[in-house]
């Protein structure tokens, strides 16, 4: 579960230290505190969103989670289950209603406001008024880092993403997979040491979406960054992670979560899909899922396997 | 021989090339020449009283005095203004009321463009000010002009410190700021409005304030809602001022002229065409520089999608 190979040697090979970009002290505190605190700790976490009329909506219930640095975990669950809604409670985009959120050991908010992670959506979001170099340095000018240094930590993010040719290229002129790794290539600005993802490739086709996962494994694997990737494919989820927390709806509750045991990130390849290990993973996941749905029938009670 | 072969040939080619971008310069002289054709037309065809149903006349007379033809206008354009030996030519003197217009209305232009992205921006900041100001400047547009101008005059005639005094031409740039204000300040605060919750969500997560929202998203953002709003208020305030003008009296202007020369009509039917036009040019200069505005943040532009 936690990821020795990965935080003990706190050494990273790329992008992190020595691009020279990340501002000393925030990279200090990050890298400080990586080794003391977890990535993420969610403790008892509640979210009731008030409704005018009626009781209010209970999207999230009582959820804990903790996650280590450098590790990936996957939120899965069906619609409604608060998956999301977790994932915006760590971004500090919305605030619990009950519980607390601390990313590297800090609340929520501070962890915000000093750019501890980078964040994707399923819409890639690009500014399509910049260009793909443009809209990887918004965050970085945003933050007043100087132009030299931005064209060239945004070289590097594009090449690291496979979009060297189209540098100069606006958001209309890419495909839809090109825009979602743009959009990856932006979180990864100003190196954090976690990276929140909400269904970043649930807008891709099937195909798109495979190569952009072998990516983002080959990413994460280079940067060494925390992730919680919230998904609603059963493969995608046991593919990328180190555990996969699934979900139950009304209210949004953590169901179970699954150790994936299929080894390093870097190792992690194409013929991954066709292991034995991965498809004892997906039939684990997908079973936790189908028996939740039926707990939700009338007559099955809640948390009775019926298979 | 073979030059004078291929010549044409390309030159065709070239034509069906840009074809599509001279599309609405073509459309737009046609338009025109359709508009000509129609009212010789009529001219020559309709009975010279016009067409009366009952005592109402449902279309006006043929003569030349109500309908002169169009070439008695354009010919009229290069005699004097007044059968005076020192008298200037036509043109001239139409052109120098509509530079003077032009001026008044550009003053008036910057004013309301001032005044309502000022207004737009408070909105879009206090939720507040949306609510208590928004009535107010729908309910503004319904006062007439002729209403106010009198009102103007004589309160910007009390109006004096110092070597400053309020002159007639600024009640004239006052009420067509009036007029210019309102597409300004709708458009831009639906403008400002626009950005994806996706995109105000990323600039929450890079934890930046309002000005560098603003700066950065709101404001290009609303360049496809600002530009249209533009040219109406450019063509707003070509008409204000021209109403300002007959309704103040002030001297000088397009307004004035139209006024004047329309007394003219009963034995030189073909002088008060001449403000007409000049009116026409004004508010085609007008729209035709925020059309240049528009070329130079073509960027901004890019998301829009053509319909």
């Amino acid at each position: 579960m936690t990821n020795n190979g990965m935080t003990d040697n706190g050494m990273t090979d790329n992008g992190m230290t020595d691009n020279g970009i990340t501002n000393s002290s925030m990279t200090n505190s990050t890298n400080s505190s990586a080794s003391a605190a977890s990535a993420v700790e969610v403790r008892g976490v509640g979210r009731i969103f008030t409704a005018r009329k009626g009781p209010g909506v209970t999207a999230l219930e009582d959820v804990s989670l903790v996650v280590a640095p450098g590790e990936f975990v996957s939120l899965i669950g069906p619609s409604g289950c608060g998956k999301s809604t977790l994932l915006r409670l760590i971004a500090d985009l919305d605030t619990p209603t009950s519980g607390s959120i601390e990313v590297f050991g800090k609340p929520a908010k501070q962890a915000r406001i000093d750019q501890d992670y980078g964040i994707a959506f399923q819409q890639a979001g690009l500014l399509p008024w910049r260009t793909v170099a443009g809209n990887i340095e918004l965050p970085l000018e945003l933050h007043g880092i100087g132009k030299a240094a931005r064209r060239r930590r945004a070289a590097e993010l594009i090449a690291l993403v496979g979009l060297a040719d189209f540098a100069s290229h606006y958001p209309d002129q890419l495909s839809g997979g090109m825009q979602q790794r743009v959009a990856i290539a932006r979180s990864l600005a100003e190196s954090p040491s976690l990276l929140l993802m909400d269904e970043p490739f649930g807008a891709l086709d099937e195909m798109t979406r495979e190569r952009m996962q072998n990516e983002l494994v080959r990413i994460c694997a280079e940067t060494e960054a925390a992730v919680v990737f919230v998904t609603h494919s059963i493969p995608e989820a046991v593919f990328l992670s180190n555990r996969v927390v699934v979900m139950s709806p009304r209210p949004g509750r953590i169901r179970s979560i699954v150790d994936v045991t299929l080894g390093e990130m870097a190792g992690r390849g194409e013929d991954l899909r066709e292991d034995e290990g991965f498809f004892h993973a997906l039939s684990q996941v997908r079973d936790l899922l189908h028996g939740d749905e039926a707990a939700a029938a009338p007559a099955g009670a809640r948390g009775v396997e019926t298979r | 021989m073979t030059s004078a072969h291929t010549t044409p040939s390309s030159g065709s080619r070239r034509m069906l090339g840009v074809s599509s971008r001279w599309r609405p310069l073509v459309f737009g002289v046609l338009g025109v020449f359709v508009l000509a054709v129609a009212w010789e037309l009529y001219k020559f065809l309709g009975p010279a009283d016009g067409i009366v149903i009952g005592t109402l006349t449902i279309l006006p007379r043929t003569n030349d005095l109500a309908m002169p033809h169009l070439w008695v206008m354009f010919e009229r354009i290069f005699e004097p203004v007044t059968g005076a030996a020192s008298a200037e030519p036509l043109w001239q003197a139409v052109l120098a009321g509509s530079l003077f217009t032009l001026g008044i209305a550009a003053v008036g232009w910057l004013v309301g463009v001032t005044v309502g992205l000022a207004l737009a921006l408070l909105m879009q900041r206090f939720r507040l000010a949306e609510s208590a100001l928004l009535p107010w400047i729908i309910l503004s547009q319904t006062v007439p002009l002729i209403a106010i101008a009198p009102l103007v005059r004589r309160w910007g005639a009390q109006i004096q410190f110092g070597e400053f005094t309020w002159e007639s031409w600024m009640s004239v740039a006052l009420i067509a700021s009036y007029l210019a204000f309102f597409p300004v300040s709708i458009g831009a605060l639906r403008g400002l409005g626009s950005p994806d919750a996706n995109h105000v969500d990323l600039m929450h997560c890079y934890a930046v304030g309002w000005w560098k929202t603003l700066w950065r998203l709101r404001l290009p953002a609303s360049v496809g809602y600002l530009l249209p709003a533009l040219r109406l208020a450019a063509v707003s305030a070509v008409i204000g001022s021209v109403v300002a003008e007959v309704s103040i009296g002030l001297r000088g202007g397009i307004g004035r002229l139209i006024v004047e020369y329309a007394g003219a009509a009963g034995n030189d039917p073909g002088k008060p065409w001449a403000p007409i036009f000049g009116s026409i040019l004004v508010g085609l200069v007008a729209a035709g520089f925020v059309g240049l505005i528009g070329l130079f943040l073509r960027r901004f532009r890019r998301g829009e999608v053509p319909v």
